[in-house]
């Protein structure tokens, strides 16, 4: 019996320790990567708030050194960025609104079983993610067609939507049972309205899930507009507005920073810095908040029903 | 006799009748269907513009024809081998290394004890993901430029030579490589976690009462359970391994020229051709030839999904 009791507790600490030991190096493993994935947004801030001449001479930093928000005032204070803020989010809110309405509506009819079409469309859509024309005849079709370069549509409308968030609508539309819809039948309520007034609300997490994807999608658009955005279009998005300032840094020094900031002090590299945080600070900000809405869409996304 | 009627009735039914019925279900679907017919169907007549030498003012379909010149010419360049060669192994490298190490994260997050750790840690790793590809380059940039570089500061700083790799095109593949880790690994374990958190916790417990030690949970309960998921995730991204990371690769090389040897992917190739050279012919003929392979591969591996579990295949 006392044998018994020994060789227990003898396999209940050595149980301890293995897991210990996975237990301590996962800590270690998983706090690397994590300030791994911190520090680049620490050093952008802190060097954002350093001065031109500090940059210049040390480099970047992870804490302010000679701190200054030179860099901001010169960014803040011209008109660009504010007009920037504003076409960015004006496409946003519109953006995910129009798409959410579009993939929900969509996602709904394609999961009905009673919908004979609902196959042949489901492949009609998923087939554009299986083969693409490429970018040559996309590009012509965009400008000699449709004449839309140089036309804010040319951002907006691709992004709207496309066939991996409505399968993944389709798969949390699938989760609410057949019979509300055909209880809404019974009352004799339409399609539409079954859907607006029955299914609609059931779905926000969905709605929430999908919108977010919709919104980051507008937020860090920046590919179209460097395809369909000419230097004519004088107001670009913000991070395609943040592109240009990083790669023509010049052209920025020559024009907006030097009205306000003495020539030979131009804060370029703190310039560049600034706009950096300007352009992804709002959505670090919301991040904490909806970031459990992504969660839950890629587990449901990765998965096709 | 009743449901006889009704089935004939059924069988009726034909495709205008199920038109009236269901326009309400149809109509709600015509936006999406007038989308993707506008932005994904139409530019599919383009394609010919591979087949000609393209002259602005003529147009695609009137642009004189030059039959398979445009590939010819390409392949025999060596340009098509290296675009693809590139982009084949860049992918192999984050399909490889990006499961493993996703998997590595969720197993470990997995084993965490405070419910805190695992709340705050994934909130962080899921972060790089969050941001613009512009922003990628940007943190790349200052981390790694000579003059102002953090790597460089701390270099200087303990006193050793400072390093230059944006002249160095064979250390970016590795750059590369790290940076599309650092941003998808976090967003990778996510399925892996949940498919962790799946695990019937009985046979989890009873392997604890037999003994088994952790190690031996992880290597003959977590890992077989995982099994299934992490093939069908390798398939189906190996259904896009002709694919690049466009944003990834242009934002972080840009045109740095000196660097296209290891660095020049088929989307990069084809932008530059088509909005900086204008060399629409060469560009598409790139776009096609990828499209091609692309749609045969993606075919091959959900074929093996499909054989492997149903449920998970694309189509």
């Amino acid at each position: 019996m006392a044998k018994n009791n020994e060789r227990e507790t003898k396999q209940h600490i050595k149980l301890g320790a293995s897991d210990k030991l996975i237990r301590g190096f996962g800590y270690v493993m998983i706090t690397i990567y994590c300030i791994a994935c911190v520090l680049p947004f620490v050093m952008i801030l802190s060097t954002s708030f350093t001065s031109e001449s500090y940059i210049r001479r040390h480099g970047v930093t992870l804490i302010p050194k000679e701190f200054t928000t030179v860099a901001y005032k010169a960014v803040l204070q011209g008109s660009m960025i504010w007009k920037s803020y504003a076409l960015t989010i004006v496409m946003t809110v519109c953006g995910t609104f129009l798409g959410l309405m579009i993939i929900a509506m969509t996602g709904y009819a394609l999961q009905r079983k009673d919908y004979p079409f609902r196959n042949a469309i489901s492949f009609y859509i998923y087939f554009t993610s299986l083969f693409s024309a490429g970018l040559v005849p996309y590009y012509l079709l965009m400008t000699q067609t449709y004449h839309l370069k140089n036309n804010y549509l040319a951002v907006f409308l691709p992004l709207l939507m496309n066939s991996w968030l409505i399968i993944m609508m389709k798969n949390f539309v699938k989760s609410i049972p057949y019979e509300i819809t055909e209880s809404g039948k019974i009352d004799g309520a339409g399609d539409m309205n079954i859907f607006v007034s029955l299914i609609l609300p059931m779905l926000k997490p969905a709605l929430a899930t999908i919108g977010l994807f919709l919104a980051l999608g507008y937020w860090n658009e920046w590919y179209n507009s460097s395809i369909f955005l000419s230097a004519k279009v004088e107001v670009k998005p913000l991070q395609y507005t943040l592109y240009e300032v990083v790669n023509k840094a010049a052209s920025l020094r020559n024009s907006m920073a030097a009205q306000y900031v003495a020539l030979d002090d131009t804060p370029t590299e703190s310039i560049k810095m600034a706009n950096a945080i300007l352009a992804t600070g709002p959505i670090i900000m919301v991040y904490p908040f909806v970031q459990k809405y992504f969660i839950g869409g890629i587990t449901v996304g990765s998965v096709k029903g | 006799m009743i449901s006889m009627k009704a089935a004939q009735k059924k069988k009726k039914k034909g495709f205008f009748y199920n038109l009236y019925k269901y326009r309400t279900l149809t109509l709600m679907c015509l936006p999406a269907i007038i989308f993707f017919f506008a932005f994904n169907y139409m530019p599919l007549p383009g394609l010919w513009v591979a087949f000609v030498n393209y002259n602005m003012k003529l147009g695609i379909f009137k642009s004189p024809f030059v039959g398979l010149k445009n590939f010819e010419f390409l392949a025999t360049s060596g340009k098509l081998w290296v675009l693809t060669r590139n982009t084949l192994l860049y992918n192999l490298a984050f399909i490889i290394l990006g499961n493993f190490f996703a998997v590595l994260v969720a197993i470990l997050l997995n084993e965490m004890h405070s419910k805190y750790f695992k709340k705050v840690s994934q909130t962080v790793m899921l972060l790089p993901h969050f941001i613009s590809q512009v922003l990628i380059g940007v943190l790349v940039y200052n981390l790694l430029n000579y003059d102002t570089g953090l790597v460089n500061v701390v270099l200087s700083g303990l006193g050793l030579e400072k390093w230059q790799p944006y002249a160095d095109p064979k250390v970016w593949p590795y750059i590369i490589v790290i940076v599309s880790l650092w941003q998808s690994v976090g967003y990778d374990s996510i399925v892996y976690f949940a498919a962790i958190c799946g695990i019937d916790a009985e046979m989890i417990e009873a392997s604890k009462m037999d003994g088994a030690n952790g190690f031996q949970r992880i290597r003959y309960i977590i890992l077989p359970s995982l099994k299934p998921t992490i093939i069908i995730l390798l398939l189906l991204a190996v259904g896009g391994i002709i694919k690049g990371n466009f944003g990834l690769f242009y934002n972080i090389i840009g045109n740095n020229s000196l660097l296209y040897e290891t660095t020049d992917i088929i989307e990069t190739f084809v932008y530059r051709s088509t909005m900086v050279e204008f060399n629409f012919s060469t560009a598409s003929a790139v776009g096609l030839y990828q499209s091609i392979v692309g749609f045969v591969i993606v075919l091959a591996m959900n074929g093996l999904v499909k054989k492997i579990d149903p449920d998970y295949s694309l189509f």
